[in-house]
């Protein structure tokens, strides 16, 4: 078990969520409030001053200075808040169950103020509290409290951030998720690839292989305790499935050549991904309980890169059928493939938005590969990325932010790097290394 | 085998699988080039024959592509008509063709490509009377750059099939 014991632990603990009684009168329409679609060019100041400690002889403020760590470092990379440097503080808070003094936090322009503490049970559990005040409207917009064990704090710190972000913009959060990608070390001639996972922050990175054989587009499964991803284990390029819960690896299906580019569907009962026959790769359905193959593309040209549609009715997926790399869309059973994208260059690696309304995709044009987005008709376009070679989108789960590999020029290597689909708030993610492929999981159960 | 469209793209790999179906019938084709005279005289001397010293350097293992293409082009096809001959000479080699791209392409559609191109490789091959019991393809798409600036001549190199021996080869 070794190396992801812990990554077992944390996926598997539990964490109780509680609402606090509100410790001030309850302004049920609130002003404060972010439009998320407006990509926000004034994003929100919002004012997080460090969690107190509960218990005087012990960790516990540290801890509470961590967790506020935590939710500015969220809140501020989403492009949406803008957290206050604590040193403008002029309020020391004292007790968090008590209305804090609006006028101090108005003068220094705090739209928003975030109270917390962090207490040392008797049974060695955490309690973690908070509360979201508004800050003109001298109101609480949200109190909760979660029970945990202390080395999940950094989890409970992403669920804080996931429910300021909701009760805020009125969309779900995703902080408390996690991102499979490609780890790279080495030179760019003998590059080194691993499959690893990490916190949507790039906390906790794990390792998953060891860096002995190729592994490519590793894809969480909705639960996020499967990942589907391609290994070259003994020279035989083949889709496998990695549960993490028990750290065991097994090649999916027996196919006799290639099998890549697998994605899960959304109830996670079935793998969809290509497989290479003589030269030509066609897209394949693989129920993961019965077996069952089923095949949806069947002509001479490329097809890959499938993708389905959050309701599980429709996959997109990418093609060379009309002599460039193109996205199409099909019915789950392979009925109705038509062509989506007719703008400029090649069009490839399509993923469908979790909210449904949107497809990203690499586009090839004018020497550069980019991120875009277009509806699933292939109608309003739009390029969000400006690299030299990005590609790969996926998706976080509110359909909020892309995530994506970019590639230097020469053996400069790649990257992750997060962009909001507005186009706005592009940013590298920090990872141990190189990095690629990365893939969004759902908000963890 | 692959069932061919209209387009044009198709063009030339459609001509080698007319190749192909016609070599199935009857006795393998004459070779037509044989191997270039350089390859012959003294600098072979340390090199084992039928070794994989032996294909790298006096056959040639390696075949090039165009951008986005899997078609073989006439230097491709001297290479592989050589590595033909060879194979005839030793026939207990078993090899495998390693299909390769540029960095100009998205990751799955280039493990798709390579695949066309290591596919393209073993089909002339077998067209040339080579068993195609005897050859193995993979697709690196394009991990396994032999070049890495990002100019088009490195990714005029990366763009290529490598013939490896996979087993029975002299040393």
């Amino acid at each position: 078990m070794g190396h992801f014991g812990h990554l077992k632990k944390i996926i598997l603990a539990i964490v109780l969520g509680a609402i606090l009684p509100f410790a001030f009168p309850f302004s049920a329409s609130a002003a404060l409030h972010v439009d998320v679609n407006q990509g926000v060019s004034q994003p929100l100041p919002i004012a997080i001053p460090d969690f107190l400690g509960g218990q005087p002889q012990s960790n516990d403020a540290q801890v509470g200075a961590n967790i506020a760590g935590v939710v500015r470092a969220d809140l501020g990379r989403s492009g949406l808040f803008r957290p206050l440097d604590p040193k403008s503080f002029i309020e020391a808070i004292r007790n968090i169950n008590v209305p804090p003094q609006f006028a101090n936090w108005r003068v220094i322009n705090a739209q928003g103020l975030v109270t917390g503490q962090v207490t040392t049970q008797t049974d060695g559990r955490l309690r973690v509290e908070f509360r979201l005040w508004d800050v003109y409207g001298e109101s609480q917009m949200l109190g909760l409290q979660y029970f945990t064990t202390p080395e999940n704090w950094r989890r409970i710190a992403h669920m804080i951030s996931d429910a300021i972000y909701e009760r805020i913009t009125g969309e779900k959060g995703y902080f408390d998720t996690r991102i499979v990608f490609i780890s790279e070390s080495g030179p760019a001639l003998h590059r080194v690839k691993r499959l690893a996972v990490m916190d949507q922050d790039g906390a906790n990175p794990i390792f998953l292989t060891r860096g002995n054989y190729l592994v490519l587009t590793p894809r969480f499964n909705p639960t996020a305790q499967m990942i589907a991803y391609m290994s070259y284990i003994g020279n035989r390029p083949r889709v496998y499935l990695f549960d993490l819960e028990t750290g065991k690896q097994q090649m999916l299906g027996n196919f006799p050549t290639m099998t890549f580019s697998p994605r899960f569907s959304p109830d996670g009962n079935k793998v969809v991904m290509s497989l290479e026959r003589s030269g030509n790769s066609d897209i394949y359905l693989m129920d993961l309980r019965t077996r069952a193959v089923t095949r949806l593309t069947s002509d001479p040209n490329i097809d890959t890169s499938p993708s389905f549609s959050p309701d599980g009715r429709q996959i997109t997926f990418e093609s060379d059928r009309s002599g460039s790399q193109q996205v199409y869309v099909m019915n789950a059973d392979g009925s109705n493939q038509h062509r989506i994208s007719f703008g400029k260059g090649k069009n490839g690696t399509p993923v469908w938005s979790p909210r449904g309304d949107l497809i990203a995709f690499t586009k090839q044009a004018s020497g550069a590969f980019r991120i875009g987005v277009m509806a699933p008709d292939g109608s309003g376009e739009r390029i969000i990325t400006d690299g030299w070679e990005d590609e790969g989108p996926t998706w976080a789960p509110n359909g909020r932010v892309l995530m994506f590999t970019r590639t230097g020029t020469g053996s400069r290597g790649s990257s992750i790097w997060e962009v909001d689909v507005t186009g706005r708030n592009l940013h590298r993610v920090p990872t141990p290394g190189g990095a690629s492929d990365p893939a969004w999981s759902p908000l963890i159960q | 085998m692959m069932k061919l469209s209209t387009g044009l793209k198709f063009a030339t790999i459609a001509v080698a699988l007319v190749l192909a179906g016609c070599a199935s019938k009857k006795p393998a084709p004459v070779e037509e080039a044989p191997p270039p005279p350089q390859t012959a005289p003294a600098p072979t001397s340390s090199i084992v024959p039928g070794s994989a010293e032996d294909l790298r350097v006096n056959v040639g293992d390696t075949v090039h592509f165009d951008y986005d293409r899997y078609s073989l082009q006439d230097e491709g096809k001297t290479v592989l008509q050589r590595q033909a001959a060879w194979l005839a000479k030793y026939p207990s080699v078993r090899v495998t063709i390693e299909g390769n791209c540029d960095e100009r392409g998205t990751r799955e559609y280039n493990l798709a490509l390579g695949a066309r191109r290591a596919n393209a490789a073993k089909e002339y091959l077998v067209s040339l009377g080579v068993s195609a019991a005897r050859i193995d393809t993979i697709s690196y798409g394009k991990e396994r750059p032999t070049c890495t600036e990002s100019t088009e001549s490195c990714w005029a190199q990366n763009r290529r099939d490598v013939t490896t021996i996979t087993s029975g080869a002299a040393s």
